[in-house]
């Protein structure tokens, strides 16, 4: 058993994913799906706690061993990842059972498929695999981007998903390089080669510069980035949740394609501009966070402030700033859902989401509700996730702020890194307590009819994904500690290298019958 | 041979970007079958042309490369998965708004 | 040990207790608001009690340092330690506290069951202890940014009113902001030094002092210190926050928050003081504020108004004291901390009382209260002496001593006179305010039309005021016997180093210092006489709401920001996709020339006529889409010729498999998007060429210029070592069981892949259902040019032709498939042509005849083939082989001969399941459309 656990997270969604599927009734369905994302959760802190000895766990898919077959690869980096998406997906999905689900076909199947796209992306240590993997998440985020319809939805959709196609286009163009320059699609095939002579620099580079743009794009790295605020801020709240985690997609691939190839290689490649568009991104998004005016909008901008600060960790491709970047990671996804899931229940506490032209971007701020009056967990909920956001102690985001600084201060562009990271913070302070005053200190206009009770189910997720800055605080010491330790792993390509070539495939392939 | 093939990507590209930076949808879904066939072509290419050595154990002495060929029609399949997807959100999209275009400014 | 267990865990008892019961309150407000207060009293009282049993041993001199690492490796670790300066101002912040627990009862409105209010007051008390009792400086920081976030919600407490809500966000803001600052200038100290402990910071001075970046840590801590105690230019926030309730102001804003900045002021006075910078920056700033905020004092007409100026010039003074940089001066500044927090408190309180009684804190209608609340009056005239610097009250002694130090100064030797003077003025302006808060309240004729008719509070409501009076006379008449042991060992750690010998005493005699208070007090005297003129010329300044100036500020800013937004970023996907290619351009084309240029070539193959009539027929079919792409049925047929070319050429470049597929998808596309242009107009109007057609047209052909050249290189550099290919071709037949290269890889070698793939189109499938389904197109009845859409819906002709064709597909699809593994064909492409098949049915025969013949339930049938690939898997699992691990073997069928069956063409036939499910799903969802729209009509 052990030795399938690593394909366990890609392969509890699609089985959930089929059985959702053989019968389409809403409670058998949901409740597939929540246990799905119970088993889930609990396989990724098994491979989690397998993945802690420091053993890089590779699993050769139909027992063809690397650089011929297709295999995952489990480090601490990955196993981490993995948690990620299964903690994150359990909330957003019983947020969604509240009655998103219903507002169109097929939301769980998709849902789960999104969350099997996710892990593979994370898993798989072949380059090819990777791009299946993200069409795969693609599709199902360009289905549940769509769901429950609105014609904003289906706008920025359209854009959305040619944008992305165009990705998946340079992302097969870069494979082909890779193929054609250096004869391989397996990652660690890729670094060994690269370390080689004997093939021609120039295609290896550009090949390597095209996979950096297209998971740049992913990231939403500055001149990519402006489609991200328009879809996250269209999404139905759990989608936008889910959502919060695909950037680091784009981001945890750069880190790994600089730590196993780049920086033996070509230590050249990021260092001259990475960083500063990562700056530039962080100041845009600190724009949008100041321009928002609904708090759906806010959380979306959020999100790209995360990404832009996350995507000044690579460059260095020093093990504390990737331990950095792994708490970071972690810490802003969480809190980034859960105010998406806030932002619904204001949302539809006041009207919006249930109806048609829901997600349009509309000037007027939504008004504070009567109804969050009496959701007494939704304000403190939104005082703890506005302060982890603002990393503000005694919260999460004070210690991966904590983090970044200490590990960033020495780079070359240290100062300006110090100043763009203390800045945004404080302008998500200021905004943050702006939203927060209008939405949960102002009186309230009596309404007129007496606002919808907030269903239990968006409530109790809603405080789960609250729970996390406080939680992940607390968890500060042995989580940072794992994450120096993934990092260290994740900055020696050698032991990479050789334990995805050298691996002997688990189990014997049953001998061929005549 | 190797000329004329950089030749057709370099063509079914150009074409390709133009018709995707078009306004309306229609245009911008045949600027993607075009850039697809310029990927597909590309990636092909990525094995080395060889002529009349297809990857079939038996039919001859030499082979082309035949992971190229499998890895082009995994492309071919999704690419046509992706494009019907966006063909029915244009469709999508009239029905709502009565319009094909792609950019709707979100008004200020 | 055992010492440790006395002291460390009585220390670190401190703030658990009070971080620990701070949600007491909120628990037992049920039980009422008696039971609320009454809890948070006994948290105060035990943090007291726990503090005294430790008082006797910092008192001798001794300094506890306890706790245990955390966080090392970034310096947060929960360190505490307990020396004069922490005693004295943790003792400040329980006792105060107490009082304040006890008034604000009678203060807040009865239907206020207090319980949240109470919890917020304990997380804030628990916090200032934390940063004075922190050992670690990020510890202290951490604490420090709580003490702002539940100030903001003390001060917000009344969130209702607009006043409150700006006041707090605006104190947030700057005491947040000083924060960030502090944060970064505490990094760059403990990066000096190598710690973040104060043990090792207060005894690294002279380092810091001479390490290049002494400065800007300096005025970055500096920055944290005057937002948190208010100092110029940062005092605008203390007055907005006034709109809090006055136990708030009371308790934060005289006697604990604003003096944390004091406090670290004083905490890192060893390690940072002593140089030229800190002596004009702090310095500088504490005399600006000290008359600055002095002289604002004067003209307030609400009553906290007027005790927050003077708040704030207070703290000038002490911050001046520190900024002397001499050890009488800091002695000076720690006795005048103790003297201020206790006058300041009282009348702050006495102020609420006023309000209280009074309904209003307005001096220009608040007068003459002596006679209706004689007691309060008395007290608080008391308390404004002291503030005031009048003899035998506290606030004399240690403004005695601030004067001493202004003369003793030898700092500025030119201006030797200049800072007595400033003292002596600054000194003269108290007098006047205090002298005008005691004349207007108390006399002054009678009051305006007040909303209440005053007259004296509860008793207990007065308590507090009551002691803190006494204590003013106590320490004012008796300093040596009260204040002098903690004053002595709250400056001996401010120090750090012996004390400097002085007396503490009401008389010293005649000299300067005594005339420059007699010079005050007749001239604050004076001043307060002359007032009427001041007023006037103050009324003709423009008056400013620090608060609501805020809010407008955030709110152009917030303007400037969405402009700023709206120009980056216009909202267009044509521009984004523009940008994504541009920034392709620029990355690759630095990655690719900035290479080492290495020379080696491969020669190309000869030209022949077949492919230059493709790559002819090629161009024209793009070339021309790509120019004619209004007239969209045309650009579709040339497109479709491209198609045509390029599965040829797969032919002609031995890939029959990708050919197959390529003609099949071709097909699929093509009635996809004739399905759709029967809906789209399909002509667009003609637009003249635009600039920016022109400018796409040029990064077209940038881009495809390059790829084209890519190719080229590609194609001409020679080939790496081909592991992967003769592994492919090697085993395919004994490990794959087939003699399709192509199809082994996609079934086997990398089936995995295929899975995804295969899940990528189910889910195409899903989505078509989910987009398509209530989905009401209007169908067009004429085309372009006029012509009539055939109304009926299946031509004759057609289905007679399709029917026969259906069993010929279907045949031809068995056969592709089974061969697949070994020759071209497969899964797939028979998956596409019995799809095709089946909807060209569909569209010519309609509903009802194809209804039988379509597979029952989509989705059902979706899950049966990935259920069939993805079982494989499965069941290979169970095997304790790998996922996706095959077996095969052979079997003789009829006509077929000889076939080799692997365990992989059950994946194959899951492929072909979907690819069926998938192509029907589309399709015949999109043709549905036309008859749902006539229904749909037809009902209207």
């Amino acid at each position: 058993m052990i030795a399938h656990a690593p394909i366990l997270p890609i392969l509890i969604p699609f089985v959930a994913a089929l059985l959702q599927l053989a019968r389409e009734n809403q409670r058998w369905q949901r409740g597939v799906g929540l246990l799905a994302s119970v088993l889930l959760l609990s396989a990724t802190l098994w491979l989690l706690w397998l993945a802690d000895d420091g053993v890089l766990r590779v699993y050769a898919l139909g027992g063809w061993p690397a650089p011929f077959g297709i295999v995952l690869v489990v480090d601490r980096l990955a196993a981490a990842m993995s948690v990620l998406v299964a903690s994150l997906a359990l909330p957003a999905l019983l947020y969604a059972t509240a009655g998103f689900d219903a507002r169109g076909r097929h939301f769980q199947p998709l849902f789960q498929l999104q969350l099997m796209g996710l892990l593979g992306a994370f898993l798989t240590g072949d380059l090819f695999n990777l791009f299946v993997f993200f069409e795969v998440m693609l599709l199902a985020s360009y289905a549940l981007l769509a769901h429950a319809g609105g014609l904003a939805r289906t706008r920025a959709g359209i854009a959305y998903v040619v944008l992305n196609l165009l990705g998946s286009s340079v992302f097969l163009i870069a494979l082909g390089l890779l193929y054609g320059a250096l004869g391989t699609l397996n990652l660690a095939d890729l670094a060994q080669r690269l370390a080689l002579d004997g093939h021609d620099r120039a295609l290896a580079r550009l090949a390597c510069a095209l996979l950096i743009a297209v998971f740049a794009l992913k990231a939403g790295l500055l001149p990519l980035s402006f489609w991200l605020p328009a879809a996250y801020g269209a999404a139905g709240a759990p989608v936008a949740a889910l959502f919060a985690v695909m950037t680091k997609v784009g981001i945890v691939a750069i880190l790994r394609l600089q730590a196993v190839a780049l920086a033996p290689a070509m230590p050249d490649l990021l260092a001259g501009w990475l960083t500063t568009l990562a700056l530039a991104t962080v100041a845009f998004a600190a724009l949008g966070v100041l321009a928002a005016t609904r708090l759906r909008a806010l959380a979306a901008w959020l999100i790209l402030l995360s990404a832009g600060t996350l995507l000044l960790t690579p460059a260095p491709a020093s093990e504390a700033a990737s331990a950095a970047a792994i708490y970071y990671s972690l810490h802003s996804t969480l809190a980034g859902a859960a105010l998406f899931l806030i932002a619904g229940v204001v949302g539809t506490a006041e009207d919006a989401e249930d109806t048609e032209d829901a997600g349009e971007p509309c000037r007027r701020a939504d008004a504070p509700v009567d109804g969050l009056v009496r959701a007494r967990w939704i304000g403190p909920a939104f005082l703890i996730v506005a302060a982890t956001l603002a990393g503000l102690p005694p919260f999460s985001g004070f210690i991966a702020k904590l983090m970044l600084l200490s590990a960033l201060r020495e780079t070359p562009a240290g100062a300006a890194i110090w100043l763009g990271i203390l800045a945004a913070g404080f302008l998500t302070m200021i905004v943050l307590t702006r939203e927060g005053c209008r939405l949960f200190l102002k009186n309230r206009a009596p309404a007129e009819r007496p606002p919808a009770p907030i269903a239990w189910q968006k409530t109790t997720a809603t405080v789960l994904l609250a729970a996390a800055g406080p939680l992940l605080a607390l968890l500060a010491p042995p989580l940072s500690a794992y994450a120096e330790r993934a990092a260290r792993q994740l900055h020696a390509p050698g032991a990479y290298v050789a334990g995805v070539l050298g691996a002997p495939t688990p189990g014997t392939r049953p001998e061929n019958r005549q | 041979m190797e000329i004329l093939l950089a030749v057709a990507v370099a063509v079914l590209t150009t074409c390709g970007v133009f018709l995707v930076l078009r306004a309306r949808t229609f245009p911008v879904l045949l600027g993607l079958t075009l850039l697809s066939y310029a990927v597909n072509l590309f990636l092909f290419a990525s094995g080395r042309l060889r002529i009349d050595a297809p990857p079939l154990i038996g039919a001859g002495a030499i082979f082309a490369d035949p992971l190229p060929q499998a890895l082009v029609l995994t492309a071919i399949v999704i690419g046509f998965g992706m494009s019907a997807y966006l063909a029915m959100l244009a469709l999508r999209a009239l029905a709502a708004s009565g319009s094909d275009r792609v950019d709707v400014r979100p008004e200020p | 040990m055992g010492s440790f267990l006395n002291t460390g865990v009585l220390l670190a008892a401190i703030p658990a207790t009070a971080f620990g019961a701070c949600g007491l309150p909120l628990a037992l407000q049920r039980h009422g608001r008696i039971a609320a207060a009454l809890a948070a009293a006994a948290v105060m009282a035990t943090c007291l009690g726990l503090l005294l049993t430790l008082a006797p041993a910092v008192l001798a001199g001794g300094v506890e340092v306890h706790g245990w690492r955390w966080l090392p490796a970034y310096g947060l670790d929960p360190r505490l330690r307990l020396d004069g300066l922490g005693l004295l101002f943790a003792l400040l912040i329980c006792g105060i506290g107490l009082l304040i627990v006890l008034y604000a009862a009678y203060y807040l409105p009865r239907h206020d069951r207090l319980g949240r209010f109470y919890t917020v007051l304990l997380l804030f008390m628990a916090a200032m202890l934390g940063v004075v009792l922190a050992e670690n400086l990020l510890l202290l920081l951490l604490c420090w940014e709580i003490t702002s976030l539940s100030s903001f919600l003390l001060v917000a407490y009344h969130g209702g009113n607009r006043e409150s809500r700006g006041g707090a966000r605006l104190a947030l803001a700057v005491t947040g902001g000083g924060g960030l600052a502090l944060l970064a200038g505490l990094l760059l100290l403990g990066g000096i030094v190598g710690s973040h402990d104060l043990s090792a910071i207060l005894a690294a001075g002279p380092r810091i002092r001479a390490h290049p970046l002494y400065l800007p840590t300096l005025i970055l801590i500096l920055v944290g210190v005057f937002t948190k105690s208010a100092q110029f230019p940062f005092h605008f926030w203390l007055p907005g926050a006034m709109a809090a309730p006055t136990p708030v102001s009371a308790y934060l804003h005289s006697a604990t928050m604003v003096k944390a900045g004091v406090f670290l002021l004083a905490r890192l006075y060893p390690a940072l003081g002593g140089s030229e910078p800190w002596f004009w920056l702090v310095g500088g700033t504490g005399a600006i504020t000290l008359l600055y905020a002095a002289a604002m004092a004067l003209f307030r007409y609400d009553i906290k108004g007027l005790l927050a100026y003077s708040t704030i010039s207070h703290l000038g003074l002490i911050i001046l004291l520190f900024g002397l940089d001499t050890p009488l001066s800091v002695v000076a500044g720690v006795f005048h901390i103790i003297n201020h927090a206790i006058f300041k408190a009282s009348l702050f309180m006495a102020a609420g009382i006023v309000d209280h009684e009074c309904g209003t804190r307005d001096m220009r209608r608040v007068n003459g209260l002596f006679k209706r609340m004689p007691i309060t009056a008395t007290l608080a005239i008391v308390a404004a002496g002291a503030m005031a610097g009048v003899p035998l009250l506290n606030g004399f002694l240690s403004k005695e001593m601030f004067f001493a130090e202004t003369i003793a100064h030898r700092q500025l030797t030119v201006f030797g006179w200049l800072l007595p003077l400033l003292a002596t003025v600054a000194g003269m302006l108290a007098v006047a305010y205090s002298a005008r808060f005691v004349h207007d309240v108390f006399f002054n004729g009678e009051p305006v039309d007040l909303p209440r008719q005053p007259h004296e509070p509860p008793r207990w409501m007065r308590a507090p005021i009551e002691l803190l009076v006494v204590l003013c006379l106590l320490v004012g008449i008796f300093p040596e016997w009260t204040v002098a042991p903690l004053l002595d060992a709250a400056a001996g750690a401010a120090l750090q180093s012996p004390l400097p010998p002085f007396q503490l005493a009401v008389w010293h005699g005649f000299n300067p210092p005594l005339l420059m208070s007699v010079l005050a007090l007749a001239g604050g005297v004076a001043i307060y006489g002359w007032r009427l003129p001041l007023y006037a010329w103050h009324a003709t300044l423009p008056s400013l709401h620090p608060g609501r100036i805020f809010e407008r500020l955030h709110r152009r800013l917030a303007n400037a920001a969405r402009r700023a937004v709206a120009l980056i970023d216009n909202g267009s996907p044509r521009r984004h996709n523009a940008l994504f290619f541009v920034f392709l351009l620029l990355l690759g084309g630095w990655a690719f020339f900035s290479a080492p240029a290495d020379g080696s070539r491969v020669p190309v193959q000869a030209v022949d006529t077949a492919a230059l009539g493709a790559l002819l027929a090629l161009s024209i079919g793009s070339i021309g889409a790509a120019v004619l792409h209004r007239h969209r049925l045309l650009a579709l047929i040339l497109v479709s010729i491209v198609g045509l070319t390029v599965a040829m050429s797969f032919i002609r470049l031995s890939a029959p498999d990708l050919a197959l597929t390529q003609l099949a998808v071709e097909t699929g596309t093509i009635v996809l998007m004739l399905l759709m242009l029967y809906y789209l107009p399909n002509r667009e109007p003609p637009r003249r060429a635009a600039p920016r057609a022109i400018r796409d047209l040029l990064l077209a052909l940038a881009v495809g210029g390059g790829l084209g050249m890519v190719t080229l290189r590609m194609l001409t550099v020679p080939p790496p070592v081909d592991a992967l290919p003769a592994f492919y071709l090697q085993n395919a037949v004994p490990g794959g069981g087939g003699a399709n290269a192509v199809n082994v890889i996609l079934v086997d070698f990398r089936g995995f892949d295929t899975l995804g793939e295969i899940t990528v189109l189910a889910m195409v499938a899903l989505a078509a259902q989910a987009l398509l389904d209530r989905l009401l197109l209007k169908a067009p009845r004429h085309d372009a040019d006029g012509r009539r859409w055939a109304t009926e819906a299946h031509p004759l002709f057609l289905a007679m032709l399709m029917r026969p064709l259906l069993p010929l597909a279907l045949t031809v699809a068995a056969y592709l498939f089974l061969r697949g593994h070994q020759a071209p064909g497969g899964g797939f492409v028979a998956g596409l042509i019995t799809g095709m098949a089946l909807t060209m049915q569909y569209l010519a025969n309609g509903i009802a005849f194809a209804q039988p013949r379509l597979p029952g339930h989509p989705t059902r049938s979706l899950a049966i083939g990935l259920l069939l690939a993805g079982g494989v898997g499965v069941a290979s699992g169970l095997f304790g082989a790998p996922f996706l691990t095959s077996a095969h073997g052979h079997v003789r069928l009829p006509l077929l001969g000889e076939i080799e069956l692997a365990s992989a063409m059950i994946f194959d036939l899951g492929v072909y399941v979907v690819v069926v499910t998938v192509v029907l799903t589309v399709l015949t969802g999109l043709g549905g459309l036309s008859s749902r729209a006539r229904r749909h009509e037809e009902e209207r």
